[in-house]
């Protein structure tokens, strides 16, 4: 049809997106030498002042680590990763000895945060939000920490936590994602720097949002952080994170690991906002985003939430997953990945039903532009045990122009008789007549695809907290519009 | 308002109008019938700028300008509106949000302050109001789920809105029990101004019954066939389209 030239000049004004965050800050770092081998291991295990039990940790999962294939049953392409020419650890010399008070903070590192859009300083004195910010492979600053010890919940760096409550951390740490998972989050265990950590006591409902704003800076180097959240009986807590790179010829590898824990009755909210740098239009240089996600729905009637906008990195690689052990536990997946010009995602969850009466719900919204292949993948495993589980699963893709992609894999595993478990699937397009019919109305076009893209992922956008929840529609615009924000 | 001289359009290779003249004064409200597949969607389509239909010969002139080249957001900025014969589903998207982005992005183009969701939200339900249109209407995602009278209705909301110079609706009529059509007729008298024009597609005289045009021209085989009064509608209800080569309705 005549008419597909519309969407041919759609998909050439999306190819010349531009990334806004793209650009480098130039600060004095410290960084460890190149490449990865046990020397290495030990050195950010002793820049961190690490108690013994946690090095030998880090010491059997890189060990382990040596003997792992690279995962292969993903759709993913990439030329083989050197970890060898990467740096493993690159701190702003200003921050060496930790986060200090915003007043302290090389004013270089406010700026940076400012020009992302997390003006620290002023989050500090207007909005609700409490905000770890971690530039390359160390926290840099922490806010309303006071506000929130009041009720008794511990939010800092993961590094810190090992001060302020090393018990928590040994007891937790790795034991929903173990250091043997897979080779990301075998490499995190070995190598990783910082990340948040947060446990909120029993009872409390966290009083404000929290979240973590993650940025890659340096050239040349990994992002290994490791988030570690717990959710005591009868605990509330909704957190967010963001992340950002400079523009970059070459691949920057960012293998995090999260693991949530919740105990009877408690409740965690996870939220992601992504926003790596995907690379130009032919492809070259871009985030890859390796991660591992999983939460563990220990007690009765607790829930754990995952809400993820994936719009940027060259490759996206990750299953935030629940496991579902407690008694009526609820484990909920809403996803929207947006992949553009060469961008690959391959995104799902896992729902992995152990109690009974445990239910989840994943919805996942794919949107693929350009030259962009994606892949939902997903598993719902209800084990013999988990009597009156239930799955909704409904997964829907969305194609702009067509040389992109979109492939649903989803697994079930049904174990139980009594359990019901539901799977929809569409894939659509944006047509012509939507198209024409909006601008009709007078919407130019790169506003009339974000308007229906907005309304194609307006079940996920809504699980988002408030806050946030502009800032992800105005996000799902820039990824494909064209404009410069 | 509206001039178009010698208009000849093919879709795909095949010529589907072929020579269409037609002159509509500001203020007058112009009636265009037809048999099905005629070319009366297509003359509407390539008014108001749709791409996939190439224009072989002649000119649309709107208000003094030649519309060639025109993107369809352009035109409708600059007070063309069609309501379509087969209004578009936009999921997820509420009707409110859909149309404050229309007027907002019309207001953009005139460099007029854009409204607020306050101002908005009033004005829109005083119109809604005098159409008869319920509130929940207006939060619905765009024509999803919307019965053949909704959408119709939901159209001439969109006409009231935007507030257009000239008005192209197409069959707006058909599918549309008495009540709905003496609605939407009473929309566009209420809507009749000097400075306005209304071009009425249709297949049947009924609606003219309602909304008395100052003239009626048959479209067939690609040609405007006859011109007259609001009698040549009659006429044509009478004795059908065989006259015009055509079956009768
Ligand atoms: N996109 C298209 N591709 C091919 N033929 C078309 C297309 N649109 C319309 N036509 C043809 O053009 C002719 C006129 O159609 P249309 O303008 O819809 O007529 P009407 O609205 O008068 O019923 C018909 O023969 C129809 O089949
Ligand atoms: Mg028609």
């Amino acid at each position: 049809m005549v008419a597909s030239t519309n969407t041919a000049q759609q998909v050439k004004e999306l190819a010349e997106e531009k990334y806004k965050y793209g650009f480098f800050t130039d600060i004095e770092s410290e960084t460890a030498p190149k490449g990865l081998n046990e020397d290495i291991v030990r050195f950010i295990s002793a820049k961190k002042n690490e108690p013994e039990w946690l090095l030998k940790w880090r010491l059997k999962a890189f060990k382990y680590w040596l003997t792992m294939p690279e995962p292969r049953w993903s759709k993913v392409i990439h030329d083989p990763i050197d970890y060898q020419d990467a740096y493993y650890y690159s701190a702003p010399k200003s921050a060496a000895d930790g986060p200090q008070s915003l007043d302290e903070i090389d004013p270089q590192l406010l700026e940076t945060y400012e020009k992302l859009g997390i003006p620290l300083k002023e989050q500090e004195r207007l909005s609700g939000v409490a905000v770890d910010a971690v530039f390359d492979s160390v926290s840099v600053a922490t806010t309303f920490k006071a506000k929130l010890g009041e009720v008794g919940v511990i939010f800092c760096p993961i590094s810190e936590a090992l001060e302020v409550c090393p018990d928590l951390v040994k007891k937790y740490l790795g034991t929903v994602v173990p250091y043997t998972d897979n080779k990301h989050a075998t490499l995190n265990s070995a190598v990783f720097t910082d990340g948040s950590f947060v446990y909120i006591p029993p009872g409390v409902r966290c009083p404000m949002e929290l979240s973590t704003y993650f940025r890659i800076n340096a050239a040349n180097t990994g992002q290994f952080e490791r988030t570690l959240i717990i959710a005591d009986k009868g605990s509330y807590v909704s957190y967010l994170e963001g992340c950002t790179a400079p523009m970059r010829d070459e691949h920057q590898l960012h293998a995090a690991v999260v693991e949530l824990i919740t105990l009877d009755d408690a409740e965690i909210k996870y939220s992601t906002i992504q926003n790596w740098y995907p690379g130009d239009e032919n492809g070259r240089g871009g985030i890859y985003n390796f991660v591992t996600k999983r939460g563990h729905c220990r007690g009765r009637n607790s829930k754990i939430s995952w809400t993820q906008v994936e719009t940027g990195a060259a490759i996206t690689w990750k299953y935030p997953s629940c496991i579902l052990q407690g008694d009526n536990s609820v484990g909920e997946f809403y996803s929207i990945a947006i992949t553009n010009n060469y961008q690959q995602a391959d995104t799902g969850t896992k729902m992995i039903h152990l109690g009974k009466n445990t239910t989840s719900r994943i919805i996942s919204k794919g949107i693929s532009a350009g030259r962009a292949n994606q892949t939902y993948r997903g598993l719902v495993r209800i084990s013999p045990k988990a009597e009156g589980a239930r799955n909704f699963t409904q997964c829907d893709s969305l194609l702009i122009g067509d040389r992109c992609g979109a492939h649903t894999v989803p697994y079930i595993e049904c174990k139980n008789k009594s359990a019901i478990v539901e799977h929809e699937a569409t894939t659509s397009k944006i047509s012509e007549d939507q198209l024409f019919y909006l601008r009709q109305r007078g919407i130019p076009p790169e506003e009339a695809v974000t308007l229906v893209v907005n309304g194609f992922c307006r079940e996920v956008l809504q699980q988002l907290p408030m806050e946030f929840a502009v800032e992800a529609q105005k996000l799902v615009g820039i990824s494909l519009e064209g404009s410069v924000g | 308002m509206l001039e178009i001289k010698n208009l000849h359009v093919s879709v795909e290779g095949k010529a589907i109008l072929k020579g269409i003249d037609l002159s509509v004064q500001p203020g007058e409200i112009h009636a265009i019938m037809g048999p099905n597949g005629s070319g009366k969607s297509t003359l509407s389509h390539v008014i108001a700028g749709r791409d996939g239909y190439e224009i072989t010969g002649g000119r649309i002139i709107y208000q003094g300008e030649d519309l060639t080249g025109l993107a369809p957001e352009i035109r409708a900025a600059k007070g063309i509106f069609l309501a379509f014969q087969y209004p578009v589903e936009i999921p997820g998207v509420a009707n409110t949000t859909f149309l404050k982005e229309a007027l907002n992005a019309i207001r953009r183009y005139h460099g007029e302050d854009e409204l607020d969701a306050m101002q908005f939200v009033k004005m829109m339900r005083e119109k809604a109001k005098e159409l008869g249109i319920p509130e929940d209407m207006l939060k619905r995602a765009v024509n999803v789920g919307f019965s053949g009278g909704e959408k119709k209705r939901n159209e001439i909301l969109q006409m009231a809105i935007l507030n257009p110079r000239l008005a192209i609706l197409d069959e707006t009529d058909s599918g549309l029990d008495i009540d709905a059509m003496k609605i939407v007729a009473e929309g566009v008298n209420n809507m009749r101004a000097p400075e306005r024009s209304t071009l009425i597609i249709t297949h049947y005289q009924r609606l003219l019954d309602y909304i008395i045009p100052d003239k009626v021209h048959v479209l067939a085989h690609g040609r405007i066939q006859r011109s007259g009064g609001k009698e040549l509608a009659l006429e044509l209800e009478e004795k059908g389209y065989a006259e015009f080569g055509e079956a009768a309705a």
